[in-house]
């Protein structure tokens, strides 16, 4: 196997005296996805804002390709433009239409032509269905419909690696299918991801990888077969059945 | 309802004042029609000046409190002396009261007698007055940028913007819209303040109306100034009031982001 896309190295990041990671290692081989479990306080959406290049790492380094991107004398904006991230809380611009959200990055950072990035634009809101609302403002969409845009604005830069973080966990129930259906075609097409997430049926599903997050470390990862069925650790197989005591698996 | 208490209430002041032992000698020195006539076209003239206070200063004043503001927000200790001044610009030109500055710009700066220093009333005194608001405004223009919430800002770096494309393209387009109520209201309040410019001796409305007092020993120029200046105002607290009214028609339907 060739060397991963993304490689997370012994990660630290504290807030204070709060230590949230402890040293997190996860890799990600080109085309697969890797899915981040575990409890709410374990880590997971520092790890990615880390890796996204967000926060800066107190210990540890992040690989992008194989470049440490960690370092401080790496141009931050220009690790950035190639990775995608979507957030929970979909964070589009209000002030600007669906088509703006979208076309922004591509033609701000990355220098396309308005024409080339409008058109790649409406073929990826041809994807996710949401071509007609090219013109509308996010305000006016539910929020299956803006996660959906928020995941096309993260595409259209033509990142490296997606990272997505908790991206169904603001969303209604009846709203999360439209949204992981979007993420499972993307994933389909071998689009490298990272993404932390609440919905273990839907990691089981995509992932070729699962890492359990516990207190700052990973404590086991695995095949989805393996850590979701026979978890090695007591601490996995503790989550896990509350999980499925939620009906979440 | 609100018709018939409002009539009755103006009738009722209408009442008491005009029969009030001291009305007759108000009426001829405070609002004689002949006098008010006679000063319009001199008072009109030295509004002009105030008007043109007004346009250049309301526009420096923008554009000062803005650079300002983006001073204050930015981060790490790179910026750390800008920061301060700006803290400081703000904290001395807030407290001090607009009079004392337009006395100490208007005389104080061409008591130096420096070469190429202006000493043009106007100039001085919009200065002043820019002085002063400026840190009012960019106090404005802080809160709307604070006001935007940091996801925003992740979003946009997530992309690659660089801070200063996040800032021009993302944060403050939406800082703006949330302030421009604010920003509208301390328009108003520069509107009236540009008389103040009276004191370093410019022919404004105000200079023009005490003139004419002095020479004609009847008040009634003082009350057309005046009443010129609530014309002036009076567009803008209705377009004041009609932003204010979209701003919070937005927030009560939209869900924030």
């Amino acid at each position: 196997m060739s060397a991963p896309v993304l490689d997370v190295r012994g990660v630290v990041k504290a807030f204070g005296s709060n230590v949230v990671l402890r040293g997190v290692d996860v890799a990600v081989a080109e085309h697969q996805v890797v899915a981040l479990i575990g409890g709410s306080g374990s880590g997971k959406s520092t790890l990615l804002r880390c890796a996204s290049l967000l926060e800066t790492v107190d210990d540890g380094q992040v690989l992008l390709d194989g470049e440490d991107v960690t370092d401080p004398r790496v141009d931050a904006d220009a690790v950035r433009r190639r990775l995608g991230v979507v957030f929970q809380a979909y964070n589009l611009f209000p002030h600007l239409s669906v088509l703006e959200n979208v076309t922004l990055a591509p033609t701000v950072v990355h220098g396309r032509s308005r024409a080339e990035a409008r058109d790649e634009a409406t073929a990826l809101l041809e994807r996710v269905g949401l071509a007609d609302k090219a013109g509308e403002y996010p305000d006016r969409l539910s929020g299956g419909q803006q996660q959906r845009v928020a995941i096309v604005r993260a595409l259209a830069v033509r990142p490296r690696v997606l990272l997505l973080d908790e991206i169904t966990s603001a969303l209604d129930p009846e709203l999360v299918g439209e949204v992981l259906r979007v993420v499972r075609e993307v994933a389909e097409q071998g689009m490298t991801i990272l993404m932390a997430t609440h919905e273990m049926g839907f990691a089981k599903q995509v992932a070729d990888t699962i890492a359990f997050l516990d207190a700052g470390v990973v404590l086991e990862s695995g095949p989805p077969a393996q850590v979701l069925a026979d978890p090695q650790e007591a601490r996995t197989r503790q989550f896990l059945a509350r999980v499925i005591d939620a009906g979440r698996l | 309802m609100a018709l018939v208490s409002t009539l009755l209430f103006a009738v009722v002041a209408y009442l008491v004042v005009t029969r009030s032992p001291g009305w007759p000698r108000v009426q001829t020195t405070f609002f004689s029609p002949q006098v008010a006539l006679d000063s319009l076209p001199e008072i009109a003239r030295g509004l002009l000046l105030n008007l043109r206070v007004l346009v250049v200063g309301g526009v420096l004043v923008l554009v000062v409190g803005l650079l300002v503001a983006i001073a204050r927000t930015l981060r790490g200790p790179a910026f750390a002396p800008l920061r301060l001044l700006a803290t400081g610009y703000v904290d001395l030109f807030r407290g001090m009261p607009l009079i004392i500055v337009l006395y100490l710009v208007g005389f104080g700066f061409p008591a130096l007698g420096l070469q190429g220093v202006p000493t043009s009333p106007f100039v001085l005194g919009t200065a002043a007055i820019v002085l002063v608001y400026a840190a009012y405004v960019a106090e404005v223009f802080r809160a709307g940028i604070e006001s935007v919430h940091p996801s925003q800002r992740a979003a946009a770096r997530s992309l690659g913007l660089t801070h200063r494309q996040s800032m021009r393209i993302v944060v403050l387009p939406q800082a703006l819209r949330t302030v421009t109520p604010a920003l509208l209201n301390d328009f108003v309040a520069l509107q009236k303040d540009v008389g103040l410019i009276s004191v370093l001796g410019a022919i404004d409305a105000v200079r023009s109306a005490q003139i004419l007092v002095g020479r004609s020993f009847n008040f009634t120029p003082y009350v057309v100034a005046g009443l010129l200046f609530v014309l002036l105002a009076v567009p803008t607290a209705r377009i004041a009031d009609a932003v204010s009214a979209r701003a919070r028609r937005r927030q009560q339907s939209g869900h924030l982001l």
